[in-house]
């Protein structure tokens, strides 16, 4: 027996020992940046294809574009970054971007007017995910070499309408107007593929730094692009590393581990808040909360019940409590600090209206299904409108699933109340319009499965056509007062209740300075951080 | 006379059931997969897509043709050894596998080892000083192994040993300026940074396992050593054990020689099972300590209908199941002559 208890000590005893011996973390070095983030939604980093958030942060830092957004200066709107001017034909329909010289990529190949050219005709023909974004223009696998072309060493990108010079540039800052180095790409090129197998995991771009690795659900790193026409970032090195749980990614910044948390829930800022040498970075995303209504439900398609709707949600309460700093009350399908956007938000918590309205409209007993992603704020908002629809006298049944398994049903229109985000695909007004305003054909047959109007089965009448004319006005400021209408129109008649923005904070050590995580029209950026 | 010798028999026997227990595997997840309410489509298109491009990858993906046609694909491409692309990764799943199961093998055998080395002499303890004070230890600490959550257990483990005593590396496998600096050889840590002689990284790396393979160690522990204090129990009750002492035998022998003896074959099973189910991936020992292995990367295919890693890593597994079970087999022949 002795041997045991000896033996049982002898493994504590060492244990400890080899415990104890073991060295504490220490802080980051000057010249790194160390970003804890949930990067587990990257599928590809080629521009062409990557339409994830923290892809597209990713992309964002790798690649240059023909004209950008000044990290420390969004309100700016679209600046010259690979292409130094622009000139607009007289019909419209035709952008001359002059170059600038001297920039180079990664490889040490020169940006030039043809590798732009490449990168838009690679990005319409690999027809992925993001390249909507330039097809809306009128871009086709088959006449694509003539939109986009070379002519006297600048590019020429035609359209196949006269659409406003805004909309255009807006969607090349989007990460599928990033210019790749045609030569390298194609070096990789691999069954027809225009290097997409090779590009989804490495980086050919002349932006402030290259990839070294992505390794899936661990970490991305990045180093500093030495030669980077705005000169060489402070920090040579970048890591972003996957940390999913909020209390781990305050315990790595408590400890000096990482620079930056991007992921703390509301309760770890809080507790976190009041401590030394660290502060709070607060912006507001693109991301929208939102319920609508099916209209082919036909007491939700009475223009008084969808008014009624309106009235009972508690967005003051909700925005106060649990949602607190990670939403704002926004009741517009424009992101606050988008072209046309407006603060505007008529509605509250009204019970006694919303009973009104449902009585003016015959409407009583009503019982719905609404279908919500098993993501926390998602289902604690859900049991919020369970419960003040049930004043009311709606009651609301909730059905949670994955993503796939909800999407799925909205998609087919199979829901009679949907509960989700939405998040801008670029930083145009019309990314929004487009879908929660705009329905050419509301037939099932037409299956627009990726227009919010259409799956909910709307019929947007006069607002489909408000929007087609918006995308079409080249005047800044005319074109923003039509958002503004559509949206108030937007915001008395559709079956969709915005509910709230979402805000983005960040925890990071008290000496970093410069980042941003591109607010509600951007990425982030790296490039500008110093500490 | 047998066409085959007898060895060769018992080999083709259990190469024939391993075939068709992983067979079966196979089939019944890939069913599983493919009648769960999830869509791969949506999952690749994304919310945006058109319905064309919906079709066009229903098409591209064979979701078009009968489930056992499907099936048939899938099978052939797993019989050369591809397990198809993952939607997550964009990477072949072999490629994700192989480099997310070395992680949980290293921590998975290091935690089943101090479950074992400190979980065997527990039990051994308790059993022969029944309703002493040292049982009493052991069988609270096998209580708050089961009933604790290891949620919460990692938590407040990386809050007391890292965050406030700064004892051990904090979650990932190893310091984040040490990330890439040893080549990948076994996908193991530890033995890469031993391979590479580079002692710096191998102890930042001891740093960082030492936690959350404790956790699992603990875990580990309560369960093998309440199984093997049941085992001898039985054992010490019996009679050869009351002749032993009868005859002097010294009280060390009768345990380590007789009774422990007899309860190896046992502790074979237990043991294989626990490094099996820690094997199989601790999902949320996984996540706290930001972990990359093979149960959080089963998880998150899961939650994305990302079906192709899904049925990877099941494949693996359940593979691990059948060796483990098939090594069982060969050790109680070691242990047990009855069994030869």
């Amino acid at each position: 027996m002795t041997a045991f208890s000896k033996f049982l000590s002898g493994s504590a005893l060492g244990l400890a020992l080899a415990v104890t011996s073991l060295p504490a973390g220490a802080a980051t070095p000057d010249n790194m940046l160390v970003i804890a983030n949930r990067i587990d939604d990257i599928t590809s980093l080629d521009p062409a294809q990557n339409f994830e958030f923290s892809g597209g942060d990713v992309v964002g830092n790798l690649y240059g574009k023909l004209v950008n957004f000044d990290p420390l200066d969004l309100e700016a709107g679209y600046q010259p970054d690979l292409a130094e001017s622009w000139e607009v034909s007289e019909d419209g329909r035709t952008i001359t971007f002059t170059m600038r010289q001297g920039v180079t990529f990664q490889s040490g190949n020169p940006v030039t007017a043809e590798d732009a050219a490449f990168s838009l005709r690679r990005a319409v023909k690999l027809n992925l995910n993001p390249s909507f974004i330039l097809t809306q223009f009128g871009l086709t696998v088959e006449n694509v070499d003539d939109m986009v072309r070379v002519e006297d060493g600048k590019l020429k990108l035609t359209t196949d309408k006269a659409y406003a010079t805004s909309f255009v540039l807006n969607c090349l800052t989007a990460n599928i107007g990033a210019i790749v180095d045609m030569k390298t790409v194609m070096e990789h090129e691999a069954d027809g593929d225009m290097g997409n197998k090779w590009l989804s995991t490495n980086s050919a771009g002349s932006g402030p730094y290259r990839l070294v690795a992505w390794k899936p659900n661990e970490s991305v790193t990045f180093e500093a692009n030495p030669d980077f026409y705005q000169g060489a970032p402070a920090m040579e090195r970048v890591i972003v590393r996957h940390i999913a749980e909020s209390a781990t990614q305050r315990l790595l910044l408590e400890r000096g581990d990482i620079d930056i948390a991007r992921n703390l829930n509301p309760e770890d800022i809080a507790g976190i808040a009041d401590m030394e040498g660290v502060k709070i970075g607060e912006e507001l995303k693109g991301y929208l909360m939102y319920f609508s209504l099916n209209q082919a439900v036909p007491e939700l398609a009475i223009p008084e019940v969808r008014q009624a709707f309106k009235y009972m949600v508690d967005y003051e309460g909700m925005a106060n409590s649990f949602l607190k700093g990670q939403y704002t009350v926004q009741q517009n399908f424009l992101p606050r600090s988008y072209l046309g956007s407006v603060d505007e938000n008529p509605f509250s918590l009204d019970i006694e209206k919303a009973k009104a309205l449902l009585a003016e409209a015959g409407v009583d007993g009503l019982e719905l299904e609404i279908g919500v992603r098993e993501v926390q704020d998602r289902m604690e908002i859900a049991q919020s409108l369970q419960n003040t629809f049930a004043q009311a006298g709606v009651k609301l049944n909730i059905t949670v699933g994955t993503g796939a398994q909800i999407l799925g049903r909205y998609r087919a229109r199979d829901l009679d109340v949907y509960l989700g985000i939405w998040g801008p695909d670029y930083p145009d007004p019309q990314t929004n319009a487009s879908t929660f305003a705009w329905n050419p054909d509301n037939s099932d047959e037409a299956q627009l499965t990726g227009v919010l109007a259409w799956r909910n089965s709307w019929d947007a009448g006069g607002l489909t056509e408000k929007v087609e004319a918006a995308v079409v006005e080249n005047n800044r400021e005319a074109r923003a007062q039509m958002y503004r209408d559509i949206q108030a129109e937007f915001r008395e008649t559709s079956p969709f209740a915005v509910m709230f923005q979402n805000i983005e904070q960040s925890a990071m050590a008290a000496d970093i300075e410069g980042f941003t995580t591109g607010a509600a029209i951007t990425n982030a950026a790296y490039w500008n951080v110093t500490k | 006379m047998a066409p085959f010798p007898r060895w060769a028999t018992k080999t083709g026997l259990t190469l024939g059931s391993i075939a068709v227990t992983m067979l079966g595997l196979l089939f019944v997840t890939f069913m599983i997969g493919r009648v769960m309410p999830v869509d791969p489509v949506l999952a690749i298109v994304g919310d945006r897509a058109s319905q064309e491009i919906y079709q066009q990858v229903y098409q591209d993906l064979g979701l078009d043709r009968p489930l056992l046609v499907q099936f048939g694909l899938y099978l052939r491409d797993v019989m050369q050894g591809d397990f198809g692309t993952s939607i997550l990764t964009a990477r072949p799943v072999a490629e994700d596998i192989a480099r997310v199961f070395p992680a949980t093998l290293e921590l998975a055998t290091l935690g089943t080892l101090i479950g074992v080395v400190l979980g065997v002499p527990l039990g051994v303890i308790a059993a022969v000083r029944r309703g002493s004070w040292i049982d009493q230890v052991a069988r609270v600490v096998a209580l708050v192994g089961y009933s604790m959550p290891i949620f919460w257990l990692g938590l407040m483990g990386l809050l007391v040993f890292y965050g406030i005593l700064g004892w051990v590396g904090g979650p990932g496998r190893v310091s984040i300026f040490y990330d890439g600096m040893v080549p990948s050889v076994t996908g193991m840590i530890l033995l890469d940074s031993m391979i590479a002689r580079n002692w710096t990284v191998l102890r930042d790396a001891f740093s960082h396992i030492v936690l959350p393979a404790s956790l699992l160690g603990y875990y580990s522990l309560a369960y093998i050593s309440r199984m093997t204090r049941s085992f001898m129990l039985e054992q010490l009750s019996a009679e050869y054990v009351t002749t032993a002492r009868v005859k002097g035998m010294s009280e060390r022998q009768v345990i380590w020689g007789h009774a422990f003896r007899n309860i190896r074959v046992q502790l074979i099973t237990v043991i294989a099972l626990s490094y099996a189910g820690l094997l199989e991936g601790s999902v949320l020992t996984e996540i706290i300590f930001s972990w990359p292995g093979i149960g959080s990367y089963i998880t998150t295919a899961l939650l994305s209908a990302d079906m192709n890693a899904v049925l990877g890593g099941t494949v693996v597994v359940g593979l691990v199941f059948v060796l483990l079970n098939v090594l069982s087999d060969l050790l109680y022949k070691v242990f047990d002559p009855r069994a030869k």
